[in-house]
């Protein structure tokens, strides 16, 4: 499971394009697309820069027990759409 | 996040924007391949200008679209294609083109490899001269290797092989596997249709329904790494769901489209007819119009009728099939797809039918002769320079 502890944000060759199921995202390096589908997702998905870990995204977001969230995280970090952030 | 039931609906109602979205440059080609998808050969006089192709590219730009697939004809013989390239990267469109290899030199090959937002695809339906020149002209197996070499030893990484399956071909996909091995390329396999010069020897080229299964089986076992671009979706009923990669759903006018030289829209790459125009970008202010407001997309996004086939256990896998494959081969719309794994296509090919004449045709007068590309490796100096006639 990813580490949640740690700071992830969106890889630099990440583009985020909004869809009324949540996002489209494509990765300009690996050229892979993902499909994020919540809106809710999204706005987290996005934020996560902007914490000092994970965990706080989420908590941030009021999500911190919601586990589909977890797995967005988890899924976007294995395909490598997230990074690990200093 | 793999697509569940719930996204394959929303992509069948339409997206804001496509996924990606084909786009063929020109109708001019130095081939003339017996199944090409739009009938080329001669360049038409209406196609688009450079300031018109980077309008369209501003405008998928601002639609972010992610990439492109250039196709034609053969894109590089426009004599602004490498402009053109660089300016969709620029802005943020990735892209993926098509080619016979005929530019690839080392010049061209070094260039490519040193772009980080560039796919290379080079069309081969042949893992053998003999098998591929027979259907896409004398002397082009050699042009293509001679590219691919061009491209690895260039360093270019994860070139495209791409592959239009067809009966003399099926049973060599092993053979191109392994070539896609030998230059560190990555094979992808598609669908023979019958669109554009396609119609005329379909019956003839598309796999037997025993080389269908031969053709599932190689994909469920040995498929791993190998692109089909969604290509096998009416194969789905040959085994359980899901056992076939990619989301499995037609996405004409929904996920994807065709914008044709001259900027006219069509549902997708093996729909260009009138029957499947959406619009024209120059006449109908623009791409995003297009896709959002045209009559067709509409339509097409409307639930569909699975008309003959609602009755089928394995509709909810091939969803009736090709949309395209249908039309040109004369069947109706709502009926099964004329490779219809449950074999129901037969009877209605084997039926009289009415294949639909074509609404436009760039192939060269009197066939393929000859190979003809020494007439194309210089560009013209001005985009109209040479006789589109």
């Amino acid at each position: 499971m990813v580490d949640l502890d740690v700071r992830w944000r969106l890889h630099p060759q990440v583009a985020v394009r909004p869809e009324p199921f949540g996002a489209l995202l494509y990765h300009f390096g690996t050229r892979k697309l993902s499909f994020v589908k919540s809106v809710g997702a999204v706005e987290v998905v996005t934020a996560l820069g902007e914490h000092p870990t994970a965990r706080d995204a989420l908590r941030a977001a009021g999500v911190e027990d919601d586990v589909t969230y977890r797995k967005a995280i988890a899924t976007l970090a294995e395909s490598r759409m997230l990074v690990r952030a200093p | 996040m793999n697509p569940v039931p719930r996204l394959v609906e929303q992509f069948e109602r339409g997206l804001d924007a496509p996924i990606c979205l084909t786009w063929e440059l020109t109708y001019a080609c130095n081939l003339s391949c017996v199944h090409c998808l739009s009938s080329s050969g001669k360049r038409d006089p209406r196609e688009l200008t450079t300031r018109q192709c980077k309008d369209v590219i501003d405008e998928l730009e601002r639609m972010q679209v992610f990439y492109v697939n250039i196709g034609g004809g053969e894109p590089t013989v426009r004599s602004d294609f490498w402009e053109l390239v660089d300016y969709a990267t620029e802005h943020h469109v990735g892209v993926k083109f098509s080619t016979n290899g005929v530019r690839i030199d080392e010049k061209v090959a070094a260039k490519l490899a040193a772009s980080d937002y560039v796919d290379v695809q080079i069309s081969l339906d042949g893992a053998t001269a003999e098998v591929n020149d027979a259907v896409r002209g004398p002397g082009s197996f050699a042009m293509a290797i001679r590219a691919l070499e061009n491209l690895s030893a260039a360093g270019f990484r994860d070139a495209k092989i791409s592959v239009v399956v067809t009966r003399h071909n099926v049973g060599q996909l092993d053979e191109f596997k392994a070539l896609a091995d030998r230059y560190g390329a990555t094979l992808r396999i598609t669908r023979l249709r019958p669109s554009g010069r396609g119609a005329d020897v379909w019956d003839e080229l598309h796999p037997t329904a025993a080389q269908q299964v031969q053709l599932y089986d190689w994909l469920v076992a040995r498929g791993d790494g190998i692109l089909t671009g969604d290509s096998f979706f009416h194969l789905s009923g040959l085994g359980q769901p899901g056992a076939l990669a990619g989301l499995n759903l037609c996405g004409a006018g929904r996920v994807v489209c065709l914008i044709d030289p001259v900027g006219d829209v069509y549902a997708c790459p093996f729909a260009i007819h009138d029957r499947f125009l959406a619009g024209n970008i120059l006449s109908d202010s623009g791409f995003q119009n297009v896709w959002q407001n045209s009559a067709l997309f509409r339509e097409l996004r409307e639930p569909q009728s699975a008309g003959a086939c609602g009755s089928c256990e394995h509709f909810d896998g091939c969803r009736g099939g090709c949309m395209a494959a249908k039309f040109f081969t004369g069947l109706p719309m709502d009926g099964p797809d004329p490779e219809c794994v449950q074999g129901y296509g037969e009877p209605a090919l084997a039926a009289e039918r009415d294949k639909p004449k074509p609404s436009g045709d760039h192939s060269r007068a009197g066939g393929r002769k000859a190979p003809v590309p020494l007439t194309l490796l210089t560009p013209p100096k001005k985009f109209c320079n040479e006789s589109p006639v």
